[in-house]
């Protein structure tokens, strides 16, 4: 499969990236990792003008914990440098556990953090986990640097809050208030398919209490689904049996599976609970730090 | 008019851009003209006459075509060939020397790890990646290098017993 013809352009610095952008007038698109976007061109389900490779722009692969904790994370990190970083594994759990569960291994030395999250497919993975973390994308344009919180970024399927001379340059989680808790869980039938149900929950603990939590679903809908609203079962309580069961409900609730292949809408919904529960028992026997 | 019909040529359009691209291919230098929506597996396969890189099912998820970029794996089949322009990419073409062949391809000679042999260029590549990483794999750790590589004989099996046999010769080697 051959994509369409289009104009390519690397630039060296994001300015003249977002100068190309601004010029093709909302016909160009961002080629970064490239592992939806290349097969989307292959398919012709796009086919923009011209790509603006930002590959070769130096300084934005950087994972960075700001001295307050915040979690920067730059447009060219790749899902693999997530998997690897020995600082992700050790403050960021919701992150570590989702990164080896993204695609497939060479999928993962090529896709970018970000771009999943800008691609914003309804199974996509790392938008969830950006909505469970409330954080937000840093967009740079021609008029300069904007913030976009995650709950205004994901429009719907495929479908994102970036005007077409913008560029998504890094994506930010905000610091835990105490100890970043949390895990992410994924059914998929083989490596590489689509999930069957995804969730992503992160926890935000003082001792044995939770001070913040974050939910969301991907794979169970027709776009990335905010379940934040089931942190009430959790805010100021400890992580018990009745408790752990109440935000479960909750966020099983907030699920809009369609039965198909991969299952009916019960089962599936069935699963976006039990995954809830499981991690946060997870959670509830770690000791605190 | 010498025969019933005749193709009426179009003149080529002159506003196709086309890019001049070097690329290092297993230690030499090759370079080629390309539109820029020419991937790499096909720059490999088509242009460099390099046929060893498999183009599957053309989708980023069978992995026959997977190749070392810059010293990591990736789908060629996945990324543009102007993209590997001032990039090194290591083929399975790269893995025997002249008289030799490369310990991966070696295990998968002595433990019958293809049937087909489709999948086999893609596989010995991940392969190559992670015993670059890890030289001692446990056999849940080469299940997991290679879970974006699918054959298609479902000859899993003896691939991971390849991936094994070539790790402990190459740590013989080491020692």
């Amino acid at each position: 499969m051959y994509p369409s013809r289009f104009a390519y352009e690397s630039p060296k610095t994001l300015k003249d990236a977002i100068g190309l952008l601004d010029a093709a007038g909302g016909d160009a698109k961002i080629l970064a990792g490239g592992q939806s976007l290349v097969p989307m061109l292959k398919l012709r389900f796009a086919f923009p003008e011209q790509l603006v490779d930002i590959n070769n722009i130096p300084g934005l692969d950087y994972i960075t914990f700001d001295a307050d904790g915040t979690l920067r994370i730059g447009a060219l990190v790749r899902h693999e440098h997530l998997e690897k970083s020995v600082e992700i594994q050790k403050r960021q759990p919701t992150i570590a556990a989702a990164a080896p569960l993204v695609a497939d291994p060479i999928v993962r030395t090529r896709g970018t953090f970000v771009g999943s999250v800008c691609h914003a497919d309804p199974q996509g993975d790392w938008a969830a986990t950006m909505i469970a973390l409330g954080g937000h994308i840093v967009a740079q344009g021609p008029k300069g640097k904007r913030n976009i919180a995650m709950k205004d970024f994901v429009l719907g399927p495929y479908a994102n809050a970036l005007q077409f001379n913008e560029i998504a340059i890094e994506a930010v989680i905000p610091a835990p208030k105490g100890v970043a808790r949390g895990g992410y869980l994924k059914l998929e039938r083989r490596v590489g398919d689509f999930a069957t149900a995804s969730v992503a929950v992160s926890l935000d603990m003082q001792g044995d209490t939770v001070v913040g939590a974050g939910f969301a679903l991907a794979g169970v809908g027709g776009k990335t689904i905010d379940a934040n609203d089931a942190a009430s079962a959790l805010i100021g309580k400890k992580l018990t049996e009745a408790t752990i069961a109440e935000c479960a409900a909750l966020v099983a609730a907030k699920a809009e599976p369609r039965t198909d292949h991969r299952g009916s809408s019960e089962y599936k919904r069935h699963i976006v609970a039990t995954f809830v529960k499981r991690i946060l028992t997870a959670n509830s026997t770690q000791k605190a730090a | 008019m010498s025969s019933l019909y005749e193709e009426i040529q179009t003149p080529p359009a002159s506003d196709i851009s086309v890019r001049r691209l070097t690329v290092n291919v297993n230690g030499e230098d090759r370079s080629a003209n390309v539109e820029p929506r020419l991937l790499l597996v096909h720059l490999l396969r088509q242009a460099f006459k390099m046929t060893g890189t498999h183009s599957g099912c053309d989708t980023t998820n069978c992995g026959a075509c997977t190749i070392l970029f810059d010293g990591r794996p990736i789908k060629s089949c996945t990324m543009l060939a102007v993209q590997a322009d001032g990039h090194s990419i290591q083929t399975v073409e790269g893995l025997a020397t002249a008289s030799e062949l490369h310990p991966i391809q070696e295990g998968f000679k002595q433990e019958h790890a293809l049937q087909c042999g489709f999948c086999t260029p893609g596989m010995m590549m991940a392969a190559k990646a992670l015993l670059e990483e890890n030289l001692n794999p446990t056999e849940d750790e080469i299940r997991w290098a290679l879970s974006g590589n699918l054959c298609r004989c479902t000859g899993y099996q003896n691939i991971v017993k390849a991936v094994l046999w070539a790790a402990e010769k190459m740590r013989a080697e080491l020692n």
